[in-house]
């Protein structure tokens, strides 16, 4: 047994052996099961325990507690062990409620009265016990009660300074846990000023007070820069013998520099031109003496001096001012960058880092770009080759793009897995960023797949895909080097997605190529489609439709593979219904329908979120993306206007919601609508191409009626709750019209079971004209959030009235018009009250959206409308005239329209009527 | 600041254990472990500084036992090796050339001694000096105190035993 320092509690001693002795961890819980019981007994015994017995169990279940075991009893007996007379006693009980009894304890109330006895002792060393207490804990409580005499402690002349010290720590924790408790306004000078005390051990634990509240509120500290400047100037001028004890291994006041130094890093540099001057000179003299030779050849001397030049650098990086210090500084850490020390090469890596951001030591740090190099490649610590990464991302700019990314690439072949994934997304940034050649950057892509193809995250891949299609210039190459990568025997899952988009977008490029013909695309890529998770053959098979409209001479290969026994009968049931739809659309639809289908997903990459820049810290900055770029708009034809004709249409839906990535959820759907003019067909089709999305929930667009918001203008938003925002964006020409959907995700997660879906009534079958010659839609949707099913019934505002066209006459041939449509069913006339102020202007608007002319000139009257416009249909035209009379003393308006059709005069009667 | 101090024996046998900030127990427990596997895994020659969380961790051994603290991103890394070094100074000056039992059998004064260099994770007096003069202080009134033999440990000291 070693020798017991002091009083030596032996019962301790023999305790702690007996532990040490335990053969087994069956044993040591059998030997502190006995003590506790032991200890127990005597709390609880009649027998009162005198102060060093308690002290001593006391002590006891301390050590029991630091093997590891809960301790649920005895914190009374170290209470009371604190209004002991004895300072040994008093000690251990202080240790007990620092260690073991939290803020929220009961007990603490008891604690802080005996707080308060010791803090107005006349033993300084019992009122260090009270405040090294109080700095342990830090409770709000003792803040609140105690924690106002603290700042009268430490700035009070007649405190000694070991108690100031103390004083001046205990008041920084209480200030980190509850700043609000104890104002220290009228203490801020006092306070600052302990910056001037004679005494090291005060300044140096008053320099980390006053960082803390600098942090807090630099403007009230704002004088402690002169101060801070002066006594950092007086340090490091001094010699080594002045400071005596402060001194650590022959570098003067280490801690107190480097506090010091820190304080300063929470203003810019001083504005005072002799303070600025000096601190300059201050920073200089600690450069110097880098390169002086070391006084000692300890280490300790070396890590002292270093600790204060390392942070003096961090000083001069934060002013970002004097290039002068910024190039030494650089320079400096270039020669740490090979030194024999582990540590300083990490910190050199580290700090250097910073340097590059700044644009007066950019260069600088450039010129190191070999040694950094070579670091990664040699260093036998991943932690300082992974500085190595980050240095090399931080001075990377075009010049040195090319040759940065080519060692990152090379050295990721044999990288350690735990940085792959961010060394793949550096180098996915860096190529994107810095690509002057888009070919350049396709091929570091793809070996980035190559190399660390699990490691290349869906970000990166479909940032490649989105660039490929948005620069023409690329496209060729890209199709072929991914046609070569997917030659390799085994290649990775995500360069078969990557290869199956791109080959399906722009195959054809290469399709003249013998040895890239379509069929053999085809073959190549469905050779890896058994590899393949279910994601990805859902995207081959998209890939394979694609095919089908590009390369129509492999259609029945692609067929038969669509209508294959796997496919169609695959237990995944998104798959089966891919290989259904599509083989049911290549087998009817026209090849309309394909050129269609070809943009589908092509959209969504182009409304894909940018790939995020990162930082070296790999922490992702914010900013939701919200572009939404509709490039393919939906297209519905309205064919016949004919009431007797009844019409079978054909319609083709065709929804593919993409897959929204993880930090950014919008999501794009294109809505393709055709209908033309077919054959009978017993029903309609109804294509979903779901990509990705895992469950089968329904979303509805049925065409049944209109909505009045639509009328007067094409675009806006449809829907929209606190999850989903339904926007509409819509084109008219004459009898054509083209409809987006657009689904925007508000919620910050993914939908997980996303489906639409569109269905026509039975009366668009018979024909539109019976149903007042409008397409009327209804949505319907369901989705599951949270667990609960959510349907949604919505109305698209394809209408008739959208397919008129604003027509312009004179006054002679409007009334020779107007009278040739007398018959009475031919007019259409209503009266009705103004809904909205009858404002001139905004009138005119809604006439202008809702499709109609005005024609100047013919009434007399300037407030009335005069309008004219041609509805068109496939088959015919029909023309409409339109009057619009406000009487703005009663607040009604009068409407009259005449057509041919007497249908159509009452249609756009009732939907005008609903517009003023 | 620092966020806490760690000593523990090459066999991850934790020996001191020092919180500067209120840890929840589970915490501390989950902390304690984490981090004497992950610093007993590096060999020796690797640098004593690794990112852990949003906490730097240095680390040094000296003869069996590892000293293991957890500072804040600004903190100053190689100062905190001083840190330590200095505190295995001071327990070394104390105890007249420490080892790991010395610091067992005497945890309450390797706790005094923290306290009296390392204050509310920030340090209070660097001088070596001053942290022994505060130390003998303490021992000083100790010894005033009155002595315990043996008896006492057998209970004969209460009146009742008698």
């Amino acid at each position: 047994m070693p020798t017991v320092k002091g009083d030596g509690m032996r019962g301790l001693a023999v305790f702690i052996s007996d532990i040490r002795n335990c053969k087994s961890k069956e044993a040591e819980i059998k030997r502190i099961n006995k003590e506790l019981a032991n200890i127990r007994s005597k709390f609880k015994g009649d027998k009162t325990l005198d102060g060093y017995q308690k002290k001593k169990y006391v002590c006891k279940l301390l050590f029991i507690f630091l093997l590891g075991h809960d301790i649920d009893f005895g914190h009374m007996e170290a209470v009371n062990l604190l209004s002991s007379n004895k300072y040994t006693e008093k000690q251990i009980g202080y240790l007990f409620i620092s260690v073991l009894v939290g803020a929220s304890s009961d007990l603490m109330k008891l604690v802080i009265q005996s707080i308060k006895n010791d803090l107005v002792s006349r033993n300084p060393i019992h009122i260090n016990l009270a405040l090294h207490c109080m700095a342990n804990v830090g409770s709000r409580e003792m803040a609140d009660s105690v924690g106002g005499d603290i700042p009268k402690l430490l700035t009070s002349g007649e405190t000694i300074d070991s108690v100031k010290q103390i004083a001046g720590l205990t008041l920084l924790r209480l200030q980190r846990s509850s700043p609000e408790m104890i104002p220290l306004g009228e203490w801020t000078s006092r306070i600052i000023h302990l910056l001037n005390d004679q005494h090291m051990g005060v300044v140096t634990s008053a320099t980390s007070l006053i960082e803390a509240l600098v942090r807090k509120n630099p403007d009230e500290y704002k004088s402690c820069v002169s101060l801070a400047v002066s006594r950092l100037s007086r340090i490091v001028t001094a010699s080594y013998t002045d400071l005596q004890d402060y001194t650590y291994y022959f570098v003067p006041a280490p801690w107190l520099s480097v506090k010091l130094l820190r304080l300063l890093q929470n203003y810019p540099p001083p504005e005072d031109p002799s303070v600025r001057t000096r601190l300059t000179e201050c920073l200089e003299t600690i450069l110097n003496k880098a390169q002086e030779p070391p006084k000692s050849k300890k280490v300790q001397h070396s890590n002292a001096k270093n600790a204060v030049l390392f942070e003096a650098i961090n000083l001069i990086i934060h002013m970002d001012s004097d290039p002068n210090l910024l190039v030494r500084a650089c320079n400096q850490l270039g020669q740490f960058l090979q030194h024999k020390e582990t540590n300083l090469r990490y910190l050199a890596l580290e700090s250097m880092c910073l340097l590059a951001t700044s644009e007066f030591s950019h260069e600088a740090v450039k010129k190191h770009q070999d040694t950094v190099i070579t670091a990664l490649k040699t260093e036998r610590d991943v932690s300082v080759r992974q500085r190595a990464v980050d240095l090399l991302y931080a001075m990377c700019d075009r010049s040195n793009a090319e040759e940065i990314v080519g060692e990152m690439l090379e050295y990721l072949e044999s990288a350690d897995y735990s940085i792959r994934e961010e060394m793949v997304l550096k180098v996915a940034i860096l190529a994107e960023k810095y690509a002057v050649d888009y070919t350049w950057y396709v091929d570091v892509i793809l070996n980035l797949i190559r190399i660390a193809g699990d490691y290349v995250s869906e970000e990166v891949w479909y940032r490649v895909i989105q660039i490929v299609i948005n620069r023409d210039d690329v496209q060729g190459y890209a199709a072929k080097t991914v046609f070569e990568a997917l030659q390799a025997p085994a290649c990775h899952e995500n360069m078969v997605k990557v290869g199956g988009y791109i080959l399906g977008e722009f195959g054809n490029l290469i399709a003249g190529d013998p040895r890239s013909s379509p069929l053999v695309q085809f073959q190549l890529l469905h050779s890896k489609y058994h590899l393949c998770s279910p994601n990805t053959r859902g995207l081959l098979l998209s890939t394979y439709i694609k095919f089908i409209n590009l390369f129509p001479e492999i259609k029945a290969s692609i067929q038969e593979i669509l209508g294959s026994d796997n496919n169609l009968r695959n237990p995944d049931v998104e798959l089966q219904q891919r290989c259904i739809e599509y083989l049911q659309l290549s087998t009817v639809a026209s090849p309309d329908v394909l050129v269609g289908l070809h943009n589908i997903t092509l959209l969504l990459f182009r409304s894909l979120a940018k790939l995020k820049k990162k930082k070296p810290t790999a922490t992702a900055e914010g900013g939701e993306e919200k572009e939404k770029e509709p490039r393919t708009i939906p297209q519905a034809q309205v064919n016949n206007a004919e009431p007797s004709a009844p019409v079978p249409l054909q319609v083709s839906v065709g929804l593919p919601i993409g897959r929204s990535t993880a930090r950014n959820r919008r999501l794009s759907v294109n809505l393709k609508m055709i209908c033309s003019l077919m054959p009978p067909l017993p029903s309609f089709f109804f294509f979903f191409f779901l990509m990705k999305f895992e469950a089968y929930l329904f979303f509805y667009l049925t065409i049944i009626f209109l909505i009045s918001r639509f009328f007067c203008k094409q675009n806006g938003v449809l829907f929209e709750n606190d999850l989903l925002q339904i926007g509409i964006k819509a084109e008219y020409r004459q009898n054509l019209a083209r409809v987006g959907v657009f689904f925007g995700n508000k919620t910050t997660f993914q939908f997980t079971n996303f489906t639409s879906n569109l269905v026509l009534p039975d009366s668009i079958k018979s024909g539109m004209y019976k149903n007042r010659g409008c397409i009327l839609c209804k949505c319907f949707k369901i989705w599951c959030q949270s667990g609960q099913m959510q349907k949604l019934n919505l109305k698209l505002p394809v209408i008739i009235s959208k397919f008129l066209e604003p027509a312009e006459m004179n006054s002679e041939a409007f009334f020779t018009r107007w009278k040739a449509l007398s018959q009475p069913d031919q007019e259409c006339q209503k009266i009705f009250k103004a809904q909205f102020p009858q404002d001139t202007e905004q009138v005119k608007q809604k006439v202008l959206g809702f499709g109609l002319s005005i024609l100047q000139g013919i009434d007399p009257n300037p407030d009335n409308f005069v309008s004219s416009a041609i509805l068109h249909t496939r088959n015919q035209q029909v023309g409409c005239l339109v009057r619009l009379e406000p009487n703005k003393q009663m607040q009604m308006y009068r409407l009259t329209i005449r057509s041919t059709k007497p249908e159509i005069s009452k249609a756009l009667g009732d939907l005008l009527e609903t517009q003023f | 600041m620092m966020q806490f101090m760690l000593l523990f024996s090459r066999q991850g046998k934790l020996r001191l254990q020092k919180w500067f900030s209120a840890y929840p127990d589970r915490v501390k427990k989950k902390t304690t472990r984490e981090l004497i596997t992950l610093v007993l895994q590096r060999k020796p020659k690797m640098c004593s500084f690794l990112e852990w969380k949003d906490l730097k961790i240095v680390y040094k051994r000296y003869a069996s036992l590892y000293f293991c603290c957890a500072i804040e991103n600004d903190d100053n890394e190689l100062l905190t090796l001083e840190v330590i070094h200095r505190y295995v100074e001071l327990l070394d000056k104390y105890f007249g050339s420490v080892c790991e039992l010395d610091i067992i059998f005497n945890f309450e004064k390797a706790y005094f001694m923290l306290d009296e260099f390392l204050l509310g994770g920030e340090v209070q007096e660097s001088s070596k000096k001053n942290v022994l003069k505060a130390i003998a202080a303490q021992d000083l009134l100790q010894e005033d105190e009155e002595p315990h033999g043996f008896l006492d440990e057998l209970g004969f000291t209460s009146p009742n035993a008698w």
